[in-house]
């Protein structure tokens, strides 16, 4: 792969909440959370343990291998 | 009016803060093992609970279009207390604990560093790590620990603005296992003493309240009773009654009787 393919769409492969996601690059955070139809739900994400806040997911750009942990609060003591 | 119970305030009760947060209330609950979020709903509210704790979880994308948590157990109607459950390790308590404050816009966190699964004691060395940690970083701690009150003083020391020692491991509804403990822990800290896990029925909340607790945190007591909605009824009452006997003093013991009525005047036949 060079560089000249960069910009072209390429397949790649990212664990999500540790099931693997085939995903066309570049493909963002937000472009995740549409595909996954969690866009109006109220969630957390974190890519390979940094939390990406919710004002950086139009930018956060996800890479092969990444792995996305996608959390929402459910009932707990 | 006979069964009508008043409210803390109307009974003079002080509110309590923890952080920036001022509470009536000195219950709060979780949100755990109930068999819906109406239920779990219903016996918050009959609780009088101002604060209830979730977990954090990998969002479960097949029930993901049903109604979630927190469209029932609104942020908007309680103060949401977001807890590390389950982590093992204090950096999977500080990523749960940063992940929760991005989902839920608060500096509240309940820390919880679990050192061993079949009892669910907390990790004290790692509790005190990542409480560090999470106080450098702008956090509002509450952590879940043994009832100790060295490791309580040592937490105090770095900035948590409460503590919440267990009173039984959590889950098991065994009730104050060791009450000399959590006196030595409230006479040890001056932040408010919050008993977390272990009380299995009202008594036992009145119990923690009457040695002076400042509040009680359960989940399990309420949400696996037989009847969870009137166990959380008896909850609240459990807690006012043993607050309002901790504020009234109790009598001294003593081992023999003192008779109730008068001596003088005792007829003579």
């Amino acid at each position: 792969m060079n560089a000249s393919q960069s910009d072209s769409p390429i397949e790649f492969t990212l664990f999500v909440n540790g099931d693997p996601q085939t995903l066309i690059s570049p493909c963002t955070v937000a472009d995740l959370l549409e595909a996954l139809e969690m866009g109006g739900h109220r969630v957390a994400v974190a890519v390979n343990r940094d939390i990406v806040v919710r004002s950086r997911y139009k930018e956060a750009e996800l890479a092969d291998g990444d792995r996305i942990e996608i959390l929402e609060a459910v009932g707990g003591g | 009016m006979g069964t009508e119970v008043k409210t803390n305030e109307e009974q003079g009760h002080s509110a309590w803060k923890v952080g920036s947060f001022e509470f009536q209330s000195r219950l709060i609950i979780g949100t755990g093992k109930y068999e819906s979020f109406e239920q779990n709903l219903a016996c918050a509210e009959a609780s009088g609970a101002e604060m209830v704790t979730v977990a954090l979880r990998r969002v479960n994308f097949d029930a993901a279009k049903g109604p979630r948590l927190l469209d029932v157990i609104s942020p908007k109607r309680f103060v949401i207390l977001p807890n590390t459950a389950g982590c093992y390790s204090a950096d999977d308590a500080v990523t749960t604990a940063q992940m929760g404050r991005e989902l839920l816009e608060t500096d509240l966190i309940k820390l919880e560093v679990i050192g061993d699964e079949r009892t669910l004691f907390p990790d004290v060395p790692a509790t005190l790590e990542a409480a560090k940690r999470l106080i450098d970083d702008g956090f509002t701690v509450l952590p879940y620990i043994t009832d100790d009150p060295v490791a309580c003083q040592r937490l105090e020391a770095m900035g948590c603005p409460a503590v919440m020692p267990l009173a039984a491991p959590i889950g098991s509804g065994m009730g104050i296992r060791n009450a000399a403990n959590l006196r030595i822990i409230l006479e040890t800290v001056e932040v408010p003493v919050i008993v977390d896990a272990g009380v299995g029925t009202a008594s036992d909340a009145a119990v923690a309240m009457e040695l002076g607790a400042t509040a009680l945190l359960m989940n399990t007591a309420i949400a696996h009773a037989k009847d969870p909605l009137k166990m959380a009824t008896a909850m609240r009452l459990g807690v006012l009654a043993g607050r309002a006997a901790y504020e009234a003093g109790r009598m001294p013991k003593r081992l023999y009787a003192s008779a109730s009525s008068p001596l003088d005047g005792t007829a003579i036949f």
